[in-house]
């Protein structure tokens, strides 16, 4: 058995942080060696969660494996639907209606701003100011409602299918969406005001949790935590999909590499997003919003491979058929895992309290690590 | 007009006229604790609740409103709660110290209440070393929590209790040093003496700079010496879960709870004695009919009036800032706090000599 | 690089490799001892600088296991599969940790659900299942009547 408990034979505390603690959001278990309040080492235990979503994959139709993936990322799952819906539409070699692009990509863009929301205010929580957590929540609350008017569900949307969307959006789409733009960007600067400018906050961020560019590579890192350290990674910039080809968007770049650099890259995101929206809301273009695809759909023979950029950086989407109605295996990359494995090299050094601070940076959801 | 003076009064001598002075005096120490002993609970349902209605305005929420009329008896409840639950000592833990800690930590809060004045002339103990006296009873309540975070024999509890021990420690100098300066003007330590220097002015506004400078040292340092955010790395609890009370529960833990809030409220008290007067009401030089209109207000509701505006304050504190980490809270007192109490008290030195607060 | 070009930079290093293509990306299928080399060069010349191995993962093939490493150059912008077959009934290959540190958990995911071992790995435990787990979860005959997990 590894030591999980007591201490070192150096006289270095070995502390357990999690699976249930407030900083770790989840059932995520570190094994912290500690010298004083300084960390020497972090090794994360997973699988409080797991749920072998993979291998469920394998015994579910291209149709029906597309929502499974729901739970892995909740927060951003819409976008790991797309991801798989994606995959199989290259595997059947389906267009999509312009339409439906446009309706993913803006559905994309708010699920991100409400993932990037519910960090922040977590984040502003984990280093102990707990009124941002609210804030957060009163403008995630609107695009939950409009998600909600959308698809009927306001966390695990389930609205994507292989070759579009499952439904036309609300009447009201337009008008809800174009008037929480305009809100949402008062609202950011009121963010800023709060949190981004405070004193105390910079300092707790600045220079806590460095990453650098080679390791943020050699640890695969992606998302945020990559491009905060200087590494141009976001997939819709690198490998468009859908309509993102079309749309003006600056990729979000920082060179800093510490946890105030990762926050910095999210509120900025948050920014572009809003932007993308701007550009697609008020020129959706008639049409259909589903291709005509057959009712059991089955892949060629081969190996296919979608990745796209979620909230918390790139998934791909890994599936072999053999030309069945079920993958044959199926694998997703998750962002969370290869960035949860960086944790040691970035807190390693620091205190207790600069942990908290980089893991909120980290923005980690425990389900897509242990999917 | 009735006042807490006239109360205190008729008491005292109904009691001297019918059982002696013996008896008076022993009956009146009984009736102290008693009030107490009330006081301390009717301030922490009070604070807690104020706590919770504040937060809850800040953070775009209502609070607690389903409990008795608006929510007021919302922490009655939940007291009640914690009396009923049990009271768990872990099996590893130091069993005496374990329960000792809670008591120390409550009568240590209690005790502190001697010096205080409440109204005019209404004071358990006007004690000539008073504001001395305050400071050095308000820093037993660190060996407390140092008790409860070693006998809980929990890893996160002794981190938390360090902390805990090396922030109060620090942050008492320059608190002291703050009463200090305020002392120079004043000349004494007695509390009424204090109170009664400030009848044409507080001293927030007859010390010049130096007092304002002092009495903002002095709300930080309390601040951090009462464990509230942004200083609560005692019990962060997105670090250390709950921290030196992690492994408290019942009612061992709502003393520990109780403490903290009257805690508050006494360095509120002090605060309001030192620079806004006290029980004194507000007054404007020669403004003889503005002066009579103040007086006319109780003296009681003057100091409950300062002391709350003052929680007001670090309660707005807690619900907007981060919290810092355990070396830049050691850097900001012993690297600016306490460099600028002392230059500050060299200042008011200066202003006392050459007597410029008339 | 294209696919095209890779395949040709690829075949002067090593003759003995064999290449599938078709897919979005070019397969190169390496035997087990050639593997660490190719891997090596892969990561270090300046031609390729594949230095970002963005997944790893292993597929059964009821006959045999295949690993699956996917690879990109964030400098060069190209992408490249590299696939080593595995003896099933007693898995092991060389590990990449000491190349892309990202590899260390990947591989330990793989070695719980798929029984792979990785020689050199600094670290290789459960990082999921608990210690006293029976059975290689991923593989294609592994049965768990008490957690089902097929639907």
């Amino acid at each position: 058995m590894h030591e999980v408990a007591g201490t070192t034979p150096e006289g270095d505390f070995i502390i357990n942080v999690g699976p249930q603690h407030p900083a770790t959001h989840g059932v995520l278990h570190l094994v912290i060696t500690l010298e004083g309040e300084t960390i020497k080492k972090i090794e994360p235990h997973l699988g409080y969660i797991h749920r072998s979503i993979e291998k469920m994959c394998e015994s579910l139709t291209y149709r029906q494996f597309i929502y499974v993936t729901s739970r892995m990322d909740y927060l951003s799952a819409h976008i790991n639907n797309h991801a798989c819906a994606l995959c199989v539409e290259k595997g059947l070699q389906v267009e999509v209606p312009l339409r439906a692009q446009y309706i993913r990509v803006m559905m994309d863009e708010l699920t991100r701003i409400a993932s990037h929301e519910l960090w922040w205010g977590a984040l502003a929580m984990d280093v102990g100011a707990f009124t941002p957590f609210f804030y957060a929540f009163r403008e995630r609350e609107t695009i939950n409602e409009i998600m909600e008017e959308t698809c009927g569900a306001r966390l695990t949307m389930n609205y994507m299918v292989p070759g579009g969307v499952m439904a036309d959006i609300h009447p009201q789409f337009q008008q809800k969406v174009n008037f929480f733009i305009a809100l949402y960007k008062k609202k950011i600067e009121e963010y800023n005001e709060l949190v981004t400018g405070n004193i105390i906050f910079q300092n707790r961020m600045k220079g806590v949790g460095f990453l650098s560019a080679e390791n943020a590579i050699s640890y695969g890192c992606s998302g945020p935590v990559a491009r905060a350290s200087g590494v141009a990674c976001d997939v819709r910039k690198r490998y468009p999909y859908d309509v993102y080809e079309q749309v003006q968007f600056e990729e979000v770049i920082e060179t800093g590499g510490d946890s105030f650099a990762r926050y910095l890259v999210r509120i900025r995101e948050m920014e572009q997003s809003v932007h993308i929206i701007e550009q697609l809301i008020d020129n959706i273009p008639e049409g259909d919003f589903q291709a005509k695809t057959k009712a059991v759909l089955k892949l060629p023979k081969g190996e296919f491979y979608q990745r796209v950029e979620t909230a918390r950086g790139e998934l791909g989407v890994y599936i072999v058929s053999e030309g069945g109605t079920t993958p044959y295996r199926i694998k997703f990359r998750s962002p969370g895992f290869s960035n949860l494995s960086a944790l040691n090299e970035m807190a390693k050094g620091g205190k207790i309290g600069d942990l908290v601070a980089t893991m909120g940076t980290l923005d980690l959801v425990i389900p897509d690590i242990d999917r | 007009m009735i006042s807490l003076e006239a109360l205190k009064n008729e008491v005292q001598n109904w009691l001297q006229l019918h059982v002696g002075s013996t008896m008076a005096l022993i009956a009146e120490s009984v009736l102290l604790g008693i009030l107490v002993i009330a006081l301390f609970a009717v301030l922490g349902l009070l604070l807690v609740f104020m706590e919770r209605k504040v937060s809850a305005v800040m953070q775009i929420r209502l609070g607690p409103n389903r409990v008795g009329p608006k929510g007021w008896l919302q922490t009655s409840a939940d007291t009640l709660k914690l009396m009923l639950k049990e009271g768990l000592t872990p099996d590893g833990a130091d069993k005496f110290l374990f329960n000792l800690a809670p008591f120390i930590i409550m009568i240590a809060a209690m005790l502190i209440m001697v010096p205080v004045a409440f109204a005019r002339n209404f004071q358990i103990w006007d004690i000539n070393i008073g504001v001395l006296y305050i400071s050095s009873v308000a820093s037993i309540s660190v060996i407390a929590i140092l008790m409860a975070g070693w006998s809980s024999n929990n890893k996160y509890s002794l981190l938390g209790a360090m902390r805990s021990g090396a922030q109060i420690i620090s942050y008492e100098l320059s608190a002291g040093i703050a009463v200090i300066t305020m002392i120079i003007l004043t000349g004494s330590l007695s509390v009424n003496d204090i109170i009664a220097s400030q009848e044409n002015g507080w001293w927030i506004f007859k010390g010049h700079i130096p007092a304002i400078i002092a009495f903002v040292i002095f709300m930080i340092a309390v601040t951090a010496e009462t464990n509230r955010a942004p200083f609560d790395l005692a019990e962060a609890e997105s670090e250390l879960t709950a921290g030196f009370h992690t492994e408290y529960s019942g009612m061992k833990f709502a003393l520990f709870f109780l403490a903290e809030y009257i805690n508050i409220f006494i360095v509120c008290a002090v605060a309001a004695i030192l620079f806004f007067g006290g029980w004194m009401p507000f007054h404007i030089g020669h403004w003889q009919a503005f002066n009579h209109i103040m007086d006319y207000i109780p003296s009681s509701i003057w100091f409950f009036g300062k002391t709350f505006f003052l929680i007001g304050l670090i309660m707005w504190f807690r619900w907007t800032f981060p919290r810092l980490r355990i070396d830049q809270l050691l850097n900001l007192e012993w690297k600016y706090l306490l460099p600028i109490s002392l230059l500050n008290m060299l200042l008011m030195t200066i202003v006392a000599i050459l007597k410029w607060y008339l | 690089m294209t696919n095209e070009e890779l395949k040709i930079a690829l075949f002067n290093i090593n003759a003995s490799l064999t290449f599938e293509e078709g897919g979005e990306w070019l397969n190169v299928l390496v035997p087990v001892n050639e593997f660490k080399p190719l891997a090596k060069t892969l990561f270090s010349e300046p031609e390729f600088i594949c230095n970002y191995l963005f997944c790893l993962t292993c597929v059964d093939w009821k006959t045999h296991l295949t690993m699956v490493y996917h690879l990109t150059s964030l400098q060069w912008q190209h992408n490249l599969v590299i696939k080593v077959v595995l003896n099933r009934d007693n898995p092991a290959i060389e590990t990449v940790s000491d190349i892309w540190k990202t590899a260390e958990f990947l591989e330990r995911e793989v070695y719980e659900l798929f029984g792979v071992n990785f020689i050199h790995h600094p670290d290789l435990r459960r990082l999921i299942l608990t210690d006293d787990f029976n059975g290689w979860p991923l593989r294609k005959d592994f049965e768990d009547p008490v957690n089902m997990i097929k639907l």
